[in-house]
């Protein structure tokens, strides 16, 4: 390519924000750039992020998934969908194709979220790298062979060199990224945010009370509890580092605290204000109050797998039911709440 | 959770950066904290990383007694296991499995280690060396 020095260079201006989740902090970034106010809980609200799954068949370094949140892709797919943005999204079969398009649209002043690997990203701390290709972040510029990254997991700006984001942009497996990257391309001009607010609410709640599979949602907690429970107690190494990986998915990851409850619960009361309902403030609270339980369990399985604690797979289970229960009530009351419209004039 | 009992034990996988929780403010309203590390988050964080060290020693082990491949070393010191590289490689997994075999391994003809050594972010001269140290 013919490149003078100066077209070596670029930076766009952009305020940076850390976020607590890197697909909703990177989506909400977007659109805050792009002069759309959203918070990153209302971002992951309306995107319906929230969800439950054990998934035993996805193997992450030979254990089970356990997923408090949508799949990866849903979260940008849900929030423009109910918002009516449109995106530009495009994937490569070739990494220099996707290298020079990246390049391609720095250039030309367009910041762009790209899907990653987080193993290869030469910024992140030696002990947070692991192969996980589901990472999202911002590139907002180039100097020389670096790029300029907003990651919004990270509490600073950062820089990646060339060959690091490229190896992460272009790894292969589960949830292969194919270099895919993406900007919004149209937003309207009227966005009705009640709307799709009460949309995602009936989505979500929906989606944890009814689904008839026995390891989604409400019933996957329950079915997780019983597994807990069912643990052979002969087999106590296995046993810790099931449960240690279901600590990690539900704190380290990347959640805003509590497997994302807390930040529902912050959704809800940003929703409470907007739709004019203060029972959905109310209810917030209480889902706060769960996920203080979630994190009361993380905190006695991780002290078991250190031995800090007896091993007591009954308490945990114990645990995880009761969030079932208290999860099940909020979302219930929730539907009748977003059902019975506001009394407005 | 309230923000003054948002935990801030200085984690040191963190190496002084830190995230992001949400938590109440003093008049019950959410807002996003900063959160240095939490014990619970570090001892599930240790032991999955003592997990892969602890089969890279043994992989490294054997490798230096010629019962396993330098891969299988590499592998686990990678962060990956049979499955990951299957997986990142795009071969089958009983093959995978049979390179760790030291024999097979070294009779692989150099596009195959070539492949590997790109999944592993290592020089094909580095995949079939043992570092001196695990």
């Amino acid at each position: 390519m013919n490149e003078s020095l100066s077209s070596t260079q670029i930076e766009i201006p952009f305020k940076h924000q850390q976020s607590a989740h890197c697909e909703s902090g990177v989506i909400s970034a977007l659109l805050r750039h792009h002069h759309v106010p959203i918070s990153e809980p209302m971002a992951f609200g309306i995107a319906a992020g929230l969800g439950y799954a054990y998934l035993p068949f996805v193997k992450f370094g030979g254990l089970p998934l356990f997923a408090y949140r949508m799949p990866p892709g849903s979260i940008i797919r849900g929030l423009t969908r109910r918002l009516g943005i449109t995106m530009y999204s495009e994937t490569f079969r070739h990494p220099e194709d996707g290298m020079r398009t990246l390049d391609r649209f720095l250039f030309s002043g367009q910041m762009v979220g790209i899907q990653t690997s987080a193993f290869w990203l030469s910024y992140f701390p030696q002990d947070m790298r692991f192969h996980f290709n589901a990472h999202n972040l911002i590139v907002y510029g180039k100097s020389e062979n670096e790029y300029l990254i907003s990651d919004p997991v990270v509490d600073v700006l950062v820089k990646c060199d060339a060959d690091s984001l490229r190896k992460a942009r272009f790894t292969r497996g589960v949830l292969a990224p194919r270099g895919l990257l993406y900007f919004p391309k149209s937003i309207p001009p009227k966005i009705d945010l009640e709307q799709a607010i009460r949309r995602a609410i009936l989505y979500t709640t929906g989606m944890m009370l009814y689904v008839p599979v026995p390891i989604l949602g409400i019933r996957g907690i329950r079915y997780v509890a019983n597994k807990i429970r069912n643990l052979n107690p002969r087999r106590e190494h296995d046993n810790k580092l099931l449960l240690g990986h279901m600590v990690r998915m539900q704190e380290e990851i990347g959640t805003g605290g509590a497997g994302f409850r807390f930040l529902y619960a912050a959704f809800l009361q940003e929703a409470a204000s907007v739709l004019h309902q203060d029972r959905l403030a109310v209810i917030a609270s209480a889902l706060t109050a769960v996920g203080d339980e979630w994190r009361r369990f993380a905190l006695n399985a991780a002290k078991m797998c250190k031995g800090r604690m007896p091993m007591d797979y009954s308490l945990l289970a114990n645990q995880l039911l009761q969030c079932a229960e208290q999860e099940m009530e909020i979302y219930q009351q929730l539907r009748t709440e977003i059902k019975q419209r506001p009394t407005t004039l | 959770m309230r923000e003054n009992d948002v935990p801030q034990h200085n984690a040191k996988a963190f190496m002084g950066h830190s995230k992001v929780l949400y938590a109440l403010d003093g008049q019950g309203r959410y807002v996003a904290t900063s959160c240095s590390g939490w014990e619970a988050e570090e001892i599930v964080l240790d032991q999955a990383i003592d997990e892969f060290k602890q089969k890279a020693f043994n992989a490294w082990d054997r490798a230096r007694q010629s019962r396993a491949s330098t891969l299988e070393y590499h592998m686990y010191h990678q962060r990956m296991d049979p499955e990951l590289l299957a997986q990142s490689t795009g071969f089958f997994k009983w093959r995978v499995h049979r390179h760790l075999k030291p024999d097979t391994f070294a009779k692989l003809p150099n596009r195959l280690k070539k492949r590997y050594a790109e999944t592993l972010g290592l020089t094909p001269t580095q995949l079939v060396t043992l570092p001196e140290q695990p």
